[in-house]
């Protein structure tokens, strides 16, 4: 105690900040910690606990959600800095009760197994779709001033900051091709 | 984690006013930009500022023509906006190229241009709290020379650090002298690349030339026509989301066989992005053939002083040197 032994460093008092978050198109009023993540706010104040903390460094996608329809990982961005925008998470994708065609596609191919990435996987390929019909390139597309069809070399390409410690990749690469091909 | 107060900058004047207040509380002040790289730091306890000052959303996310065919590119502008822009794709394609050649959708879609030119290596030393490292505790000791240093520098180090810039954005940003533009506490200024990034020398805790309190409000792409046929090209150990080996960003003017002009910049090797002034001299003027590129490359890398498990990264350099401008050959 008091920071003797092994106590670790002694910081200062925390600093909070009182805040209107927007996810899945519901206003939630909170008090967070400015350390805090997004992904800890979701899963620890507002009970959404589809986004998953795998590596908590940004490597493994398990954490993914989308800010403002793009997708980013909810483990290195700070709460602070989303006040302002629209969040959506795995448990908004369906709409009213009806699966998106992406979760569907997941569960037709059989495009996971222990499901822990999955949350990520699905809010990735959400919104790399998105990026696809944007006409983005990608580090396989040959020639990035030209147009960009979504082969299997470039989903698996965009869909490389998702990781599947189960290795459901075959059939994730067959449900997102059945989407968005 | 240490606390920290969040300010969220409105204007240029306001973020250097605010990051320059926190300075001297003695809190330690650092712009936020997409956070990919500082947020993870600061978890690992790297680094940590009392004040956070975040710059996304100044107005500086977009792309502006210069007079004369070059681009004014935004800071705050995200990493995948850039990639995808189709004027950097057009004119530019090796920018385009090397920022979705870097990390992860996600990642590229937080990751903001002037954040990932100030991103720090990843050096595992670096990132480790418990050990040595020159470059976050000055003085402690450089362990990688004497340990893991297959992925760190092979030209341009110094006895006291021998790490790599990660970026693969900054390489083309090197080849094409892309301005810097910098406002801080003392004015602004403009530094053309590689002259943003320093060598390690004997103090490595300074990655860049900026000052504290600095903040980069844009990068200017000179125009340079020949560009259209440049190229990005990455090694590295795994197909994806993994930081380079070596990279290489070239672009190549071709007429009758012989080289024009060119531009080369190798990344992975050192502690900047390498602009290859040595090979860029000798290619100027001498035919476009296999031989004169690996001459080339040959004399760049004569520079290079390679520990012993990165050895491997020089023969590495100068074939993908001479593969990328023989693509730009065949593609011209």
């Amino acid at each position: 105690m008091n920071g003797e032994g092994n106590s670790g460093p002694v910081f200062a008092d925390p600093i909070t900040a009182d805040l209107m978050l927007s996810v899945n198109g519901d206003e939630h009023p909170v008090t967070v910690d400015t350390r805090e993540t997004l992904l800890d706010t979701l899963r620890e104040h507002l009970d959404l606990i589809g986004a998953k903390k795998g590596c908590d460094h940004g490597q493994c996608g398990a954490c993914t959600v989308l800010v403002d329809g793009r997708r980013v990982k909810s483990c290195l961005t700070l709460t602070v800095t989303v006040d302002d925008r629209e969040i959506t998470t795995v448990e908004g994708l369906a709409v009213d009760g009806a699966l998106h065609p992406m979760q569907a596609a997941f569960v037709e191919r059989d495009a996971f197994q222990c499901g822990y990435c999955t949350p990520g996987q699905l809010c990735s390929a959400v919104a790399m779709v998105r990026e696809v019909a944007d006409g983005w390139p990608s580090a396989v597309t040959a020639d990035v001033s030209g147009p960009v069809a979504l082969d299997d070399d470039e989903i698996r390409e965009r869909m490389s900051g998702n990781l599947c410690r189960c290795g459901a990749y075959v059939n994730i690469v067959a449900a997102i091709r059945q989407v968005g091909a | 984690m240490r606390p920290f107060a969040y300010e969220r900058a409105a204007d240029v004047r306001s973020a250097v006013a605010a990051c320059a207040a926190g300075m001297a509380d003695g809190a330690g002040a650092v712009y936020l930009g997409g956070g990919t790289n500082l947020v993870d730091l600061m978890r690992l306890g790297v680094v940590s500022p009392g004040v956070l000052v975040d710059v996304t959303r100044l107005p500086f996310d977009g792309v502006e023509e210069t007079a004369g065919g070059g681009l004014l590119i935004g800071a705050a502008m995200r990493n995948s906006d850039l990639a995808a822009h189709p004027l950097v794709r057009r004119r530019y394609p090796m920018l385009t190229q090397a920022v979705v050649a870097g990390a992860s959708g996600q990642v590229r879609n937080m990751a903001t241009v002037g954040g990932n030119l100030l991103q720090r290596t990843r050096c595992s030393y670096f990132q480790d709290v418990t050990k040595p490292c020159n470059k976050r505790a000055p003085g402690s000791g450089c362990p990688a020379r004497n340990g893991d240093h297959r992925n760190l520098a092979v030209i341009g180090q110094s006895e006291s650090c021998v790490a790599t810039h990660p970026s693969d954005m900054a390489v083309p940003l090197a080849a094409l002298g892309a301005i810097v533009h910098i406002e801080g506490p003392g004015g602004s200024r403009k530094v053309p690349m590689p002259g943003l990034h320093r060598l390690p020398g004997d103090t490595p805790e300074r990655d860049t030339v900026l000052e504290p309190g600095d903040l980069i409000t844009a990068v200017e792409l000179p125009p340079l026509p020949f560009a259209v046929r440049s190229r990005y090209r990455k090694v590295r150990d795994r197909a994806s989301f993994a930081f380079a080996v070596v990279s290489v960003a070239a672009a190549l003017d071709v007429e009758d066989g012989m080289v024009r002009d060119c531009r080369i910049a190798l990344g992975g090797v050192a502690h900047v992005p390498w602009r290859a002034e040595r090979a860029e001299s000798a290619l100027r003027g001498s035919p476009a053939t296999e031989a004169a590129f690996a001459q080339a490359a040959d004399e760049e890398l004569a520079q290079a002083t390679p520990l012993p498990h990165n050895a491997f990264k020089v023969p590495l350099a100068r074939n993908v040197v001479v593969r990328t401008l023989l693509d730009l050959v065949e593609a011209s």
